[in-house]
């Protein structure tokens, strides 16, 4: 009973997708809302999943189908849903859905919104069909209860975030995604040479099956090659220290919602894959590597973290930090306890969350500054754009592991499941890495507490009020326009460093070339602007006292909107600053979902 | 009443809320106001109803009463559970109440403060989040519940150190307040751990029944640990070196989260979990040492420094040292006595000061002077403050500060610390006194006395009128909170039931009145001078506060970037390069297979041959 609903989880992405190909004509049109409904649809159907799926009995596959798909091969279609899955295929529906608005919202003309561009530059139509496809990839991953399935959901992903990061990404796009798919292509070939190994020694892909034998049937060696070859392959998807670079470069090129989804869902397939294959069907195999498993993630905290406070461009730094993030969950899945499992992957749900919200902070940031080279943004965000600057310190803190955020519990109870690791376990080692893990939580802090000392205090400086000329009437905002700023093309919002670096063209005026980010993201406004100019009080007097915030913010408030955050950007991030309120304050929500399903999976360890 | 703890920590946290989100306009600031006072008033109400029964039954030693609270549900973890529960035992009971009246005052005080700044309402609403989260840490029955009051309070007090962001230097300061403490909440959360595993539960009752099962190991491991986060908050040498700059935020802020409440949360802890404290004696002795220096050195700190908030943060400091040593000395009831009344006159100290540089315009002492006639009513309050500062009687202070010696003075004489650091403590607690006479006066003359020397700050007179000295006082808003801060101030002392050692009291009021008399002295022959020269050479030291911030950014600030930048180039060089290069030498390998597709006919068909050649050869031999 209830089995469609898996099923239509996959359908209807796959459907929307095939539709916008076969019927081009009437969608061209309404494409932005095509996208929207098709993903809330899923997104109604995750909801519906979590309305009907017994929370009582979270331990147990719900929801389940099981049809052969090649017989000869002896693969089944084999989904379902439990404990462990329902919050990712959740997440997933919203994250998706959530880009969809951000993209589609309003009237579509937005910063960053590369759905509503008339000029056709951006292709509308073949980004809808690339999201949609990436859904079904990424919710195929968490619902597929078979090995190979699971290993075939797991490459669809790849071939739309190539695309997604290669055609709408920013200025280095080609490289970052031929790393970013060769990396993780090579990865999975790792990875598919561990499940054959586990299918030639048990005979069956069952995922169910193989969990409840606790690898009885492979021989401890066969394990620990096979957690070590799966794991492996794992592991540069979530990513693990070393095997990271792949990911500050896709992360930087990548558009927002490329950004957000890799982020948000792509990092969480690798972890789910410790907790749905890896250690429950090669139990033995996660005793022994165990130890190797966690050193590598606490490497990886403190290494992320001590790169992220060197690092000066923002979606690097948040790039690196999910290194570090990643790194306890990791840890949390090295301890093979109850307690430390459950918290990875509560951690790995907040950091969907977080780390989500993060980059569509840091994706406005550079719609909007044109760059997101911390140095060259200044200062001074909560003087200039205070609504964006307090979303950006609300989700740094969050990031940082604040009690009473989501950020916290998955970090504190990966930490208190390596104070008491599992069985079999040596103890002294993972109290080492429990102090390393706290110390990496205080970097952590650290950096993020610098960048948004960097980005959002001090003076604004001479970034929002820029002078152009000498002796031009208006205040900075204003005269922005009065720059040889014409031919940057108005609206072509992918392009927004391109525009900006078209503004930036005479580069030995330092002036000009300060000015550029808040030229480049004022260019857009130009209209609204001078629509307000009567209204503008005595220009001089605010360039007089430059220093003095007041005045700045008196000029903001005779330009409403200019540039804080907009309809869509605030329809996209408000369900995600609630949940990360939500799970934070009361993280029993998703703790009582995960915790039978944990103690079911960590069975064959006792 | 067994809800009134959440709601109490409820109503601040929806005003927090409410004062963030709600739209700004029309009229904000009034709005504001009365977002941030009236649930703060209504929480400080609920806390006297709690307090009511149980009155000051902690401070005269009678024997604890039935916590009044509630259990909200268990959040299962898969090891061991976190039980919701908020409770307002007979300590809870006072902190409460000490917690909702400093934070309504200071929010009645804020309001006139903060009167002309546009960010008033996030600031008040920030100011909420504050007390919610304290009165978690006071009302928490789960040490988990604590920890998440405990970090927000150090959130809320980045936030508020760095109210004036424009300046980086508060945003610095903010920073530095934040990271340091979280250095010892990691630890603090470590002692959690062991705690809760030692006792199988996180509810303070059940780790406090199970101390006596405990291992001493165990005991001073967890201790230790939790040590590390009391040092953090409660601004203890060896984490101290945060407080002194957090003086950057407003006034208010000061008196609130860096004297009355938050850095006093380090030593509730302690005093909340006293029995596995007692049961550690390393713990205590390790205390006693870091107390004695503590106390000592920040008064002699406060005695070089010349700007006035900065000499009542190093004061802070000293007085939370004598809190910790009064703990280290086995008497949790002194220590609590003198943050109590701690907490009421530093917090008036503070407002005071706030009422000065208002009216000066600037923080230095070098600046003030002569106030006495301008600002009558601050003057007679600061007055107060200072004399329970220094312990004078009848003042507040003077009756704790007289319990705690007394604690200290019977551990030198026996009791759980080891000889030397017994000795060494009360040693330094009647060094402390001395100094402690010296900077209340030192600060006192040069605020009060003396020749005016605030001339900068006053309004120009219009035309045609004479220069008249402005003699008004603050607004209202900031002086009925100051006058009402002032009575708990001169007259809690007695609520601890002042019975009093004399031999210890007339000591400590002989060693501060001679510290004021040498203070004073000096002053005398030179009333323009500072009297801090009487320090001669340590004067440079003191300022400094022995330089502790250099030799930390020395040892760790530096380093940590140093390494944070090389961890970048190895990632770019190193683990990156091995990619690249991976991806090069693939491209190099590629590059010479391809001499192989030449296009030669010949050379493919013979390939071709070789292969089945060898094929065959293979199938003859295995097969």
């Amino acid at each position: 009973m209830m089995g469609w609903l898996p099923v239509a989880l996959l359908a209807v992405p796959l459907l929307g997708a095939l539709v916008l190909v076969a019927v081009p004509g009437p969608l061209t049109r309404g494409v932005r809302w095509y996208g929207t409904a098709v993903s809330g649809v899923v997104l109604a159907l995750a909801v519906v999943l979590v309305a009907v799926f017994d929370h009582g009995q979270a331990a147990r596959t719900q929801f389940a189908v099981d049809r052969p798909w090649i017989p000869g091969l002896g693969l089944r279609f084999h989904l379902g849903v439990d404990g462990i899955s329902l919050p990712l295929i959740v997440l997933t529906a919203l994250l998706t859905f959530l880009c969809f608005a951000y993209l589609g919202w309003g009237d579509g003309r937005g910063l960053g919104q590369l759905l509503g561009a008339r000029d056709g530059d951006t292709r509308p139509r073949a980004l809808v069909f690339t999201l949609l496809v990436l859904e079904v990839g990424m919710i195929g991953t968490f619902l597929a209860l078979d090995l190979l399935l699971f290993f075939v959901f797991f490459e669809i992903v790849l071939i739309p975030m190539y695309f997604l990061i290669a055609v709408w990404g920013g200025k280095g796009r080609r490289g970052a995604a031929i790393k970013f798919i060769l990396y993780t292509l090579l990865g999975s070939v790792v990875m598919l040479l561990g499940l054959l190994l586990v299918w030639a020694q048990t005979g069956t892909l069952d995922i169910v099956a193989l969990g409840q034998a606790h690898g009885s049937g492979m021989s401890r060696t066969v394990q620990i090659v096979a957690f070590a070859a799966v794991g492996l392959g794992l592991a540069v998807k979530t990513p693990m220290w070393p095997l990271h670079t792949w990911l500050p470069d896709a992360h930087t090129e990548a558009p927002t919602v490329g950004s957000v989804l890799l982020a948000g869902v792509l990092l969480k397939m690798g972890t789910y894959g410790f907790a749905r294959i890896a250690i429950p069907v090669l139990p033995e195999g996660a005793v022994a590597v165990a130890p190797w498993l966690g050193a590598l993630a606490v490497v990886g905290i403190v290494y992320g973290a001590l790169a992220c406070l060197a690092q000066r461009d923002l979606k690097r730094m948040i790039a690196y930090s999910s290194v570090g993030h990643m790194g306890f969950v990791l840890l949390g899945f090295a301890t093979l306890t109850t307690v430390g499992v459950n918290g990875a992957l509560f951690a790995n749900v907040a950091h969907g969350l977080i780390t989500g919200l993060l980059f569509f902070v840091a994706g406005a940031v550079k719609d909007r500054y044109g760059t997101a080279d911390m140095p060259s943004l200044g200062g001074g965000m909560l003087a200039t754009l205070p609504r964006l600057g307090s979303v950006l310190t609300f989700a740094a803190i969050a990031s940082l592991g604040l009690p009473g955020l989501a950020g916290f519990w998955g970090e504190m109870l990966a930490l208190l499941g390596a104070f008491d690791p599992g069985a079999g376990l040596p103890r002294g080692l993972f109290l080492t890495f429990m102090v390393i893990g706290g110390l990496g939580a205080v970097l952590t802090a650290a950096y993020f507490l610098v960048m948004l000392s960097r980005v959002t205090h001090g003076l604004p400086g001479r970034r929002a009020l820029v002078p152009a000329g000498a002796g031009a009437p208006g205040p900075g905002l204003v005269a922005v326009d009065e720059r040889p700023v014409s031919p940057a093309p108005e609206d072509r919002p992918v392009r927004g460093d391109t525009a900006v670096h078209e503004v930036d063209a005479p580069p030995d005026d330092p002036a000009l070339r300060e000015g550029a980010g808040a030229g480049g993201a004022a260019v857009q406004d130009v209209r609204d602007v001078r629509g307000h100019l009567p209204d503008v009080p005595d220009a001089r007097d605010v360039r007089g006292h430059l220093p003095d915030v007041r005045d700045v913010r008196d000029v903001r408030d005779h330009l409403p909107d200019v540039r804080d955050i907009r309809g869509h950007e605030l329809v996209a991030w408000v369900p995600l600053i609630v949940l990360i309120l939500l799970f934070g304050l009361w993280p029993g929500l998703l703790l009582s979902l995960t915790t039978p399903a944990v103690q079911a999976l960590l069975e064959g360890l006792t | 009443m067994t809800h009134f703890p959440l709601l109490a920590v409820l109503l601040p946290f929806l005003a927090a809320f409410a004062g963030l989100l709600l739209p700004r306009r029309p009229r904000p600031r009034v709005r504001a106001a009365w977002i941030a006072v009236v649930p703060t008033a209504a929480s400080a109400v609920l806390a006297l109803a709690l307090a009511w029964a149980p009155g000051f039954a902690y401070l005269q030693g009678a024997a604890p009463g039935e916590p009044v609270g509630h259990g909200y549900g268990v959040i299962v973890t898969g090891g061991i559970p976190i039980s919701l529960t908020l409770q307002a035992g007979d300590l809870s009971a006072i902190m409460g109440v000490l917690v909702t009246f400093v934070a309504l005052a200071v929010q009645v005080y804020s309001v006139g403060y903060l009167h002309d700044d546009p960010r008033y309402p996030s600031y008040s609403a920030f100011v909420s989040l504050f007390t919610s989260a304290m009165l978690l840490v006071v009302y928490a029955g789960d040490l988990l519940v604590l920890y998440v009051g405990w970090e927000i309070m150090g959130l809320c007090s980045y936030l508020l150190i760095g109210h004036w962001w424009e300046d980086r230097g508060n945003s610095r300061a903010a920073v530095k307040a934040f990271l340091v403490t979280r250095l010892g909440d990691v630890g603090f959360l470590f002692g959690i751990f062991v705690l809760g595993f030692a006792a199988g539960s996180f509810r303070i009752a059940d780790v406090l029944a199970a101390v006596p099962r405990m291992s001493t190991g165990t005991l001073v491991a967890a201790t230790m640990l939790l040590l590390a986060g009391v040092a953090g908050k409660s601004a203890q040498v060896p984490l101290h070196t945060w407080l002194p700059d957090a003086m950057a935020g407003p006034t208010p802020i000061s008196a609130l989260i860096h004297a009355a409440t938050m850095v006093a949360a380090g030593i509730f802890i302690v005093a909340r979990l006293f029995p596995a404290f007692q049961a550690s004696g390393p713990t205590l002795d390790v205390l006693a040492v870091v107390a004695a220096l503590g106390m000592l050195g920040a008064a002699l700190a406060a005695l070089a420094q010349d700007d006035l908030k900065r000499v009542l943060a190093y004061s802070t400091i000293s007085q939370l040292a004598y809190m910790a040593g009064g703990l280290a000395a086995g008497s949790d009831r002194a220590a609590i006595f003198h943050l109590v009344t701690h907490g009421a006159f530093k917090a008036l100290l503070f407002l005071c000061a706030g009422v000065v540089i208002h009216h000066v315009g600037a923080n230095f002492m070098s600046r003030m002077g002569g106030l006495r006639r301008q600002l009558p009513v601050t003057f007679a309050a600061m007055t107060v403050g200072f004399a329970a500062l220094m312990g004078i009687p009848p003042a507040s202070g003077f009756f704790s500060k007289d319990a705690v010696l007394l604690a200290m003075e019977r551990a030198s004489a026996g009791g759980g610390l080891t000889d030397a650091a017994a000795l060494l403590l009360y040693g330094c607690a009647l060094a402390t006194v001395a100094v402690t006479g010296a900077y209340a006066a030192r600060a006192w003359l040069r605020t009060f006395f003396g020749e005016a020397r605030v001339v900068a700050a006053l309004p120009e007179p219009p035309p045609g009128t004479a220069h008249v000295v402005d003699v008004r006082e603050a607004p209202r808003s900031m002086l009925v909170p100051v006058a009402l801060l002032a009575v708990p101030a001169l007259l809690l002392g007695f609520a601890g039931g002042a019975h009093l050692d004399l031999a210890v009291a007339s000591v400590s009021v002989a060693l501060a009145v001679l510290g004021a008399g040498v203070v004073y002295a000096f002053w005398r022959s030179d009333p323009v001078a500072d009297p801090a020269r009487l320090l001669g050479p340590l004067r440079g030291p003191c300022e400094r506060a022995f330089s502790v911030d250099a030799l930390y950014a020395a040892v760790f600030a530096r380093p940590v970037l140093a390494l944070a930048r090389f961890v970048v180039r190895t990632d770019d060089v190193v683990v990156d390069g091995a990619v690249r290069g991976s991806g090069g030498a693939a491209r190099g390998l590629s590059g010479v297979l391809r001499f192989a597709q030449n296009g030669n006919v010949q050379l493919y068909v013979s390939g071709v041959l070789a292969g089945i050649l060898l094929i065959a050869v293979g199938a003859v031999v295995f097969a």
